[in-house]
Parts: C-alpha cells; structure tokens; sequence
C-alpha cells in the first residue's frame, strides 16, 4: 500500500511539473475563464427567446407568430453577419469609427488565438449574442405593422451600419469612445440606447397602429417566463462582461441581482400610486427596466450604489413609459423606448455617478457622488458625450436606413391585413388551436 | 314548453348547474359569451395605458322546460348567479313551438 502511495505522489509530483513546464511557454490561457464566458455566451443567446415570450406575451393574439418570429430570425441573421463581417467591423483595429476588414469570414483566428486570457474564438461568440438581441430588441417597437420582408432587410443593415460602429467606439481598442475613457460595463450604449434609439425611429417612420388593433397584452404568464428567462440570461450578460471568471464578475452579478429586485418593487410601489393598482406587468416591466440601467454600470459600482440605480430605474423608465409616450404620441408598441433607451441613458448616466475605485482597481474612477471631485464630474461629462452620440448616430442612420427599406420592399403592412394580424396574412398561422373545457367539477 | 335563456356571471356557472341538476332539468346547453348591459364594461389598465374592456365573457345557459317549471327554474337561477353587484346577467323566458329527439323521431312534450 505504501509503495503505491509513494507512486502516486510520484506521479502528481510529475504531472504537476510536466504540466507547469508544457504551459510555460504558451500564453495566459485561463481555462476557468474560458469555462465561463463560453457559458456566459450561451446564457446571452438564450436571452433572445426569453425576449421572444416577453414581447410575444405583450402582442396582441393576432401579431403573436410575427412577433416571435421576428426576434428568432434576429438569431438566424446576425449571427451569421457576425461570422462574415461584423466581428471585423467591430473589433478588428480600423480607425476611430470602425474596424478593418482583416477578420472577415473569421480570417486569420485560429483555435490558438488569443483575446486577453480567453481564445479569440470565446470572445467572438460572446459578442455575437450580443449584436443578436440587440436588433431582437429593436423589433418591440413594430408590432403589427412593419413587413416581415422589411423586417429581414432592416435586421443586418441595423447591425452592421448602427450596432458595428457603436460596438467598435466602445468596446475596441482603437474605438473612440474607449480610449477617450466612457464607461459602459455591458452595453447601456452598446445595446440598450442604440436599440432603444432604432426603436423610436422605426415607430415614427412607420406611423401609429388604428387604434382598434391596439389591445392589451395576450399573455402575462408568458410575459413572466420571458422576464425569468431574460433575468437568467443576464447573467451571463453583464457577469461576462468582466471577460474572466473573478471577483469582478461575481461583483456584476451581485449588483445586475440587486438592481432588478430593487426597480421591480419601485416601480409597484409608483403604480401603487399613482393608479390606486399594483400590477404584476408592473412588477416584470419594472424588472427588466432595472436590468437595462445596471447594464452599462454593473462592472463599476457598488452594491449600494446598484440600490440607488435600481431606484432611479423605477421611477424613471415608469415615468417615460406611461408619462413620456403619450405626451409625444409615437407609437413604441411595447415601451423598447421607454423601458431600453432610458433606462440605458439612465443607467450610462449613473454610472459616471457612483463608479467606484473598489471595484474598477486602482486604474479606475471615483464618481461624483463617490469621490465628490473634479474626476467625478469629468467622467459624468463623458458620460453624457456617450449618450448623446450614441443617441444622435443610431437615430441618423437608422433614419437612412428605414428609408432604404420604405422605398425597396417597403415598410408598412396594409391596413387591411393589420386588421386581420400579421400572423395569418404574413406567416398563415396562427399562434393557438386551442380548445378550452372548463365544464366539468370536482365530485362529492 | 318553454326555453329559459339566462345568461350570467361565468363563475356562478357550477353553482347554476348544481342547482338545476337538483330541481331534476334533465338537459342543458351552455355557451360561453361576451356582451354588455347597461354597465358598458370595465377599465383595465396595462403600463398606464387604460384598456375599456366593453365586452365581459359570460355563461349562456338555455334550458327548455314544462310551463309549470319555468318560474321554479327561473327562481332557482335567480338565487344562485345573483351578487347584488352590477353585472349579474338577465334571464329570457321566450316559448318554444316543437321539439325533436333526433335518435328516434319523438315530438313534444315528452323529449323535453
């Protein structure tokens, strides 16, 4: 028994040394880092058919198919835009505007690469369930009555003349929003301003719904399982977005949690009121509004600090969606505006308010309400440049681009399959065959 | 031979069914409805946007009984869908001409 003790620490002894000596030369590979942005890629993705249920619950019954379908495809498309040419667009060095044309097809990366300490291939994929809901989340806006022909146009010109570029300022070496120095942990601007902004363009270029085909939402419980799935989803989202399986990520994961839990209850609590009613579309909208705003902080602040922008969540996405949507009168079907876009601007803002140095390391920044200097109030100013380019560029473009789509395939359904809903008239089905027999009671 | 038509709240239908099972109406035809009254609905609101919700569902029950049962059965409905709130439906006595069991050719009275 001894000697095969002694054997078997001969053995560890050696694998130990012939490991350390076989990965000396390699580059800093974490295997445990490439574990979890390789899951957190795969959480990412699921978010997109979590976004499917929440704003197909949202729909009314007859624009339901259209809906999922709409933000499925977003899968289908973008993803294989990413492969072709938006990874190059976005993170292939170019200038200060946008990448080069050096990875397209993926050129050049092989299973060896590396980006930091996880291989290229891991940072690819994650990136491209990003880009993916990004133009999902777009698509809230249009329900029933935006073509689905257009709707295939206008998913990779999105992608690749709107969300490339912003994703290169931003998150690229070379972009220049990142070495200017604006802080977007997980895509507030990325993601959420620059969906939220393409939103709010389609919905004035395409024009209100009648207001008979407007309904109220088809199905909550499903509304709730896509919540679940989206909150699950955004783990990985803004956990991820540390690029490493360390305190940091486990830091964004704490405050996403913490702020989601926090915006839900303000926003009953708002609801509470000022409508005499708490509702549990309230409570789910309130959720995914906190989300949203700790997006573009949750690497950089606190827990408390996370307290307060779930506050500021709340408070101010329930104010634009029910306060600021009437008062312009664009037709945003399912609040992308309003829940998205301020919340992303929110958020972005807040985060040059409590970004904090415990969590950011000693190369970060204390914010104004953290440090209360003229760092603070510096990074705020960036903050806000972030916003408002990233708020004017998706606006422009998407203008553009809305009237490629109007005048090649067109934008618009007619009003006669609007009435009809877009289910039958443009996929010819419908959602449910279902026969319901609630006639029979329990026996004595 | 009379056909009562009541249409009430849905969730008074078990308590309706129970009801006219122990007064011993031998068949019923339920349908699920949607209408108004007087009332015109009610207001839901979703994201502060108000929805007017002017068509509720209901329960249609249609039963076809003797003349002398008709103010039994219509008591009876009366008693069990009633809340005393807005809403609680009507009852509709109208007089039916024949009836036909179709499995054997039978008229009158007796299919009933």
């Amino acid at each position: 028994m001894r000697k095969i003790g002694y054997i078997t620490i001969l053995i560890s002894v050696f694998m130990v040394v012939a490991s350390s000596t076989l990965w000396a030369d390699e580059s800093a590979l974490d295997k445990a880092d490439n574990a979890w942005i390789l899951t957190s890629a795969a959480l990412v993705l699921l978010m997109t058919p979590g976004l499917c249920l929440f704003y197909g619950g949202l729909c009314s019954v007859r624009n339901i198919v259209n809906m999922l379908m709409m933000c499925f495809m977003c899968i289908s498309i973008v993803s294989v835009q990413w492969i072709l040419w938006g990874y190059s667009l976005s993170f292939s060095g170019g200038n200060w505007f946008i990448g080069g044309l050096s990875k397209v097809g993926l050129m050049g990366i092989t299973p060896d690469s590396l980006s930091g300490t996880i291989p290229e291939y891991t940072f690819m994929i994650f990136q491209c369930m990003f880009a993916v809901i990004t133009a999902a989340l777009v698509l809230g806006a249009v329900e029933g009555r935006m073509k689905f022909s257009a709707v295939l146009l206008f998913v990779p010109l999105f992608a690749t003349f709107v969300y490339d570029p912003i994703c290169h300022w931003q998150w690229c070496e070379t972009g220049w929003m990142y070495k200017w120095g604006v802080l977007d942990f997980a895509g507030g601007l990325v993601v959420h301003v620059c969906c939220g902004a393409g939103a709010l363009t389609l919905a004035v270029m395409l024009g209100s719904r009648k207001r008979q085909n407007i309904t109220p939402p088809c199905n909550l419980p499903m509304v709730c399982l896509g919540t679940g799935l989206l909150w699950f989803g955004w783990f990985g989202f803004n956990g991820g977005s540390a690029l490493a399986a360390d305190g940091r990520a486990a830091f964004a994961f704490t405050v996403t949690n913490t702020a989601a839990a926090t915006a839900a209850f303000v926003w009953i609590v708002c609801e509470w009121l000022e409508t005499g009613k708490p509702t549990f579309l309230g409570a789910l909208t309130g959720a995914i509004a906190g989300l949203a705003t700790i997006t573009p902080a949750s690497g950089f602040v606190g827990p408390l600090g996370a307290l307060q922008i779930g506050i500021m969540a709340g408070v101010g996405c329930y104010f634009a969606v029910t306060k600021l949507k009437p008062l312009f009168g664009f037709d945003d079907a399912l609040d992308v505006v309003g829940v998205h876009a301020i919340g992303g601007t929110i958020g972005t803002f807040a985060a040059g308010l409590y970004c904090t140095k415990m969590v950011m390391g000693p190369d970060g920044v204390d914010g104004l309400f953290i440090g209360w200097g003229a760092e603070g109030l510096t990074q705020l100013g960036k903050q806000c440049v972030g916003i408002l380019a990233t708020w004017g560029f998706t606006v422009a473009v998407c203008v553009i681009i809305a009237l490629i789509v109007k005048y090649t395939v067109g934008l618009r359904t007619t009003e006669a399959d609007e009435e009809k809903g877009l289910d039958i008239t443009q996929h010819g089905e419908i959602a449910y065959h279902l026969q319901l027999e609630a006639t029979s009671t329990l026996r004595r | 031979m009379k056909k009562v038509e009541a249409i009430f709240r849905d969730e008074k239908m078990s308590a309706v069914k129970e009801a006219l099972k122990e007064l011993g109406v031998s068949g019923m035809t339920v349908t699920e409805v949607k209408g108004h009254g007087i009332q015109k609905g009610i207001t839901e609101v979703y994201r502060g946007r108000s929805y007017a919700v002017d068509l509720l569902s209901k329960i249609k029950v249609e039963v076809v009984v003797d003349d002398k049962d008709v103010k039994k059965v219509t008591d009876a409905i009366c008693e069990t869908a009633r809340t005393g709130s807005i809403g609680d439906g009507k009852i509709f006595v109208s007089n039916v001409e024949d009836a036909i069991r179709i499995r054997t050719g039978e008229t009158g009275e007796k299919v009933v």
